[in-house]
């Protein structure tokens, strides 16, 4: 356990539309025991002291699943340390006299709000035109009637642990949210349960998607390098799949 | 206060049944024409926005994050109860019900315990149908585990993130709702304020986080599933934004709280590092099975774990309990940890830890077998500290986890407001003083999916209310309320920090003084202590609280200066309800209420109640009504695990 001094370079915008700047701030001694946010939670602390107007950021759970949280450190998204969120981020992962340049997770569809905080409800109208199983409460049958091999169970949760933090979007130089859509499509195409409703759900959710200004997919492969929770892309191939059989089936 | 729980009549078995046939219906042509609001989306939120508005009813639904996604059910690892017994291992519904009235010590009512165990299983049918991947048996049948010391297998999990998919699950159905029109989702917004008209509730006031703007929103009956207070101790392994703002409101205008002092505290978390600490992180306690919990013998042996000989280790679990070990529950893990540390052979920096040891597990089922059931667990206690368990010992201590006290609330989880309906962790209902593992998401559901449209219809179908709109003086009166309470709030702040104490130093030390005075073990004179020192610490915080910005615009402090006034109030009935229950019960050791043997005593004679506080206005001191409990279908036993 030791302490560091970091140099940190912020990005500061007070509104969506107003512009925005980086901003030095000088920290010093912090504890490498602490979490990035905890470092930022440090910063604020002083800034508030100071009468300075702290920096805005998202985060809630800060044990890495609620997928509230993010930022790209130094050009990657959540940080160097892979297969994590940024609340997961130890300031281990620093040296003393680094430079932290911090900014928001940028695309087209995530609106800034304030610093570091950003809008990504985009998401949420990905998964509003399809991402379900339209079952209503009641009425279902057991839950041992439905089979599924323990394999295909398994691929289906890989794809399932996605937290919609939106660090792939921010990373895909074309701000695609292909590894987001195509998680949610792999993992009720994969299930019995998901069947009656796959080839609407692929193009309903490849639609919203293109509305919401969100990218396409070149295969640059940056979406899977920093998600925290090793998405593969392998589930874009299968989403490529399942537009490509609905369109030509459904269109 | 009148506390009438409402309870049907009937055998245990039948209850639920008569009540449903004798609960009124309202038509499906008419439910169109009924608003519900909704505030928050956890397992519970989300659940009754789906399901509610499925069946017709306009549904308002409202959450403080950036999408109902990320409401705090997502966190949790473990699993969720059913009595399925699909491993015809002698589990039934009143085995799942017996477990759970005795694992809350005897605290709860039972056909409120009951009926959760008779919903369990179409919880999971319901969940599978939705496409939430739980573990299965290479056979494609469901996998179960056995968990938190059951003798039976009824948990099904979804690896070690069965909440994400639960919670998931319950997005999704919402979203669809969403979709479709039926419900109307409002993200980033907090609960200021419920609306009261006639006595009953008709709306609520809330800000939204990214405008400032404080809103106004009417409906014919509110449903709050707005979690625990755990959050109060500062410290804990809560979400940050998880709160008791919604919950006070509502005590404030009339709804009885039940039970404040229950709060489990979870033995297996990663300790405390530093001042800066922001939160606690949980490991399943799962990690029990496999690892030996042991501290020094000798006080001030600073030799490395590794360089400790058996014979200078304290394996106190295993010594003082001999047939359970290890795997004593929670409560007694907890106070015991704590107990060695207060007598000063913690361990690590801050002597706040003690040893959870796999070396033997490892010598005895080899590396790979333990990291098979572990491996994610050790991965991610090596992430936060650098330390790998393969290794040397992990070290675990204490947290604030779950809060079972909440809103006070009848068999149809109506509080004592009428048309004010708690459901999940705010309400009180299920738990009794302690709550089993792998309980809270199955309650949660339960609530949200199966027990509240039974609830809705019925008290739409038997109250003729009035038409409301957001324009009567009732909503005007409360947005002055609120606002008033923000500028009041901000007072301080138009001078400068100078002189000032921030939200978090606040926050900080009202944490500090429950966790000291009202955490697992409590004593009349800490308590009453604790309750000397409130009032000067809520005065600290109204005259020199300093918060920067305003409120018209995104202000994150001024967020949690909210919150924490809020806490502060709660606080006092905390303390009030731990000083008034002299016995010990569930997850708390009442100090003065040992048995010989230094073990917890329970007092059935006298405190087989459930304890309601009625808020009597600002500076009065609250009344404590009772509602005893009646049990017809178990006898209390007083748990040992020598």
């Amino acid at each position: 356990m030791s302490d560091i001094d970091l140099n940190l370079q912020i990005w500061r915008q007070k509104k969506s539309d107003s512009p925005g700047a980086f901003e030095t701030y000088a920290l010093d001694k912090i504890s490498t025991e602490m979490s990035f946010l905890e470092m930022l939670d440090v910063l604020n602390e002083k800034l508030t002291k100071q009468g300075l107007d702290p920096v805005a950021f998202d985060h809630d759970c800060r044990e890495g699943i609620c997928g509230m949280c993010g930022t790209v450190v130094n050009g990657v998204a959540h940080g160097p340390e892979k297969e994590v969120t940024l609340c997961q981020l130890h300031m281990r992962n620093f040296k003393d006299g680094d430079t932290l340049v911090i900014e928001p997770f940028r695309s087209r569809a995530f609106p800034i709000r304030k610093d570091l905080l950003i809008d990504r409800s985009a998401f949420d109208r990905i998964i509003q035109s399809g991402g379900y199983v339209s079952v209503n409460t009641g009425g279902t049958p057991d839950g041992n009637a439905i089979p599924i091999p323990a394999q295909t169970a398994e691929l289906a949760m890989d794809a399932a642990a996605c937290i919609g933090c939106g660090a792939c979007v921010a990373s895909c130089p074309n701000g695609a949210a292909m590894l987001f859509t195509s998680a949610k499509v792999s993992q009720l195409c994969l299930l019995p349960q998901g069947q009656t409703e796959r080839k609407q759900r692929a193009l309903d959710m490849v639609a919203t998607m293109d509305k919401e200004g969100f990218g396409n997919c070149t295969n640059e492969r940056e979406c899977e390098a920093v998600c925290p929770k090793s998405i593969s892309i392998r589930n874009i191939a299968r989403l490529n799949r399942e537009y490509l059989m609905a369109a030509l089936s459904e269109g | 206060m009148e506390l009438n729980a409402h309870i049907p009549a009937g055998p245990l078995s039948e209850k639920w049944d008569n009540h449903k046939f004798n609960s009124k219906l309202v038509n499906p042509a008419n439910r169109r024409k009924f608003k519900i609001i909704i505030v928050g989306t956890g397992l519970a939120g989300a659940s009754a926005s789906a399901t509610l508005a499925e069946q017709g009813y306009q549904v308002q639904t409202f959450c403080i994050q950036d999408s109902p996604r990320r409401a705090h059910s997502i966190a949790a690892q473990g699993g969720i109860n059913a009595a399925k017994c699909y491993q015809t291992d002698g589990d039934s519904v009143h085995r799942l019900f017996y477990d759970t009235i005795k694992g809350g010590d005897f605290r709860s009512r039972e056909a409120n315990v009951y009926r959760l165990a008779q919903v369990s299983n179409s919880i999971i049918d319901q969940c599978v149908a939705q496409g939430v991947p739980f573990a299965r048996e290479y056979g494609g049948t469901m996998a179960n585990r056995s968990f938190g010391g059951a003798q039976v297998s009824r948990t099904f999990y979804a690896r070690g993130q069965t909440g994400q998919q639960l919670l998931l699950g319950a997005y999704s159905a919402l979203s669809r709702q969403i979709h479709a029109g039926r419900v109307t989702m409002y993200n980033r917004r907090e609960m200021m304020e419920i609306v009261l008209v006639d006595g009953k509730a008709r709306g609520i006031i809330t800000r939204n986080i990214i405008t400032g703007e404080i809103e106004k929103y009417s409906a014919d009956m509110v449903l709050l599933a707005t979690g625990g207070y755990g959050n109060a101790y500062f410290l804990s392994t809560n979400a940050m934004a998880s709160n008791v703002t919604a919950a006070w409101r509502a005590h404030k205008k009339g709804a009885g709280f039940a039970n404040p002092s229950f709060v489990q505290i979870h033995p297996t978390c990663i300790p405390v590092h530093g001042d800066y600490q922001s939160k606690l992180t949980l490991m399943s306690e799962s990690l029990r099975n496999d690892g030996r919990v042991w501290v020094p013998k000798d006080v001030n042996d600073k030799r490395h774990p590794r360089d400790i000989p058996d014979a200078a280790r304290d394996y106190y679990l295993e010594n003082k309990y001999p047939s359970f070990g290890n795997l004593v529950p929670r409560d007694v893990a907890s106070r015991n940890a704590k107990e060695q540390c207060d007598l000063g052979k913690g361990v690590g920096s801050t002597k706040l830890a003690v040893y959870l040891d796999f070396a033997d597990a490892i010598k005895r089922d080899g590396q790979e077998t333990i990291l098979k059931k572990y491996g994610n667990l050790f991965q991610m206690y090596e992430k936060i500290t650098d330390s790998s368990p393969l290794q040397e010992p992990m070290m675990i201590y204490p947290a604030v986890h779950y809060t079972m006290g909440g809103l006070w609330v009848d068999y149809n989880l109506m509080t004592t407001i009428p048309g004010l309906f708690a459901l999940g962790e705010c309400n009180f209902s299920d738990h009794g003083a302690n709550r089993l593992g792998a309980s809270a998401l199955m309650q949660g559901l339960a609530d949200g999916y199966f027990v509240i449209s039974t609830s809705v219809a019925n008290y739409l179908g038997t109250n003729s209310l009035k038409a409301v709109s957001t324009d009567d003086v009732a909503f005007k009166e409360a947005r002055q309320e609120v606002e008033n309470r923000i500028s009041k709030l901000l007072k301080n702040s138009s001078d400068g920090p100078t002189g000032k104490v921030t939200v978090d130093e606040i926050h900080k030390e009202v944490g500090k003084l429950l966790w000291d005075n009202c955490g697992m073990a409590r004593n009349k004179q800490g308590l009453e202590a604790a309750l000397a020192k409130l009032p000067a610490l809520k005065d600290k915080f109204w005259n020199s609280v300093y918060i920067p910005g305003d409120m018209k615009e995104i202000n994150q402090s001024l967020e949690r200066a909210g919150r924490v006034a809020d806490f502060l109030e709660f606080a006092e009935i905390m303390v009030r309800d731990a000083l008034a229950r002299e016995e010990s019960c569930g997850c708390h050791l009442r100090e003065e209420s040992q048995t010989e043997e230094n073990e917890a005593k329970r007092d059935d004679a006298n405190f087989s109640h459930v304890s309601v506080w009625e808020h009597k206005g600002e500076g009065v001191e609250p009344v404590m009504h009772k509602e005893q409990l009646v049990f017809e279908n178990v006898t209390p036993s007083q748990r040992s695990y020598k």
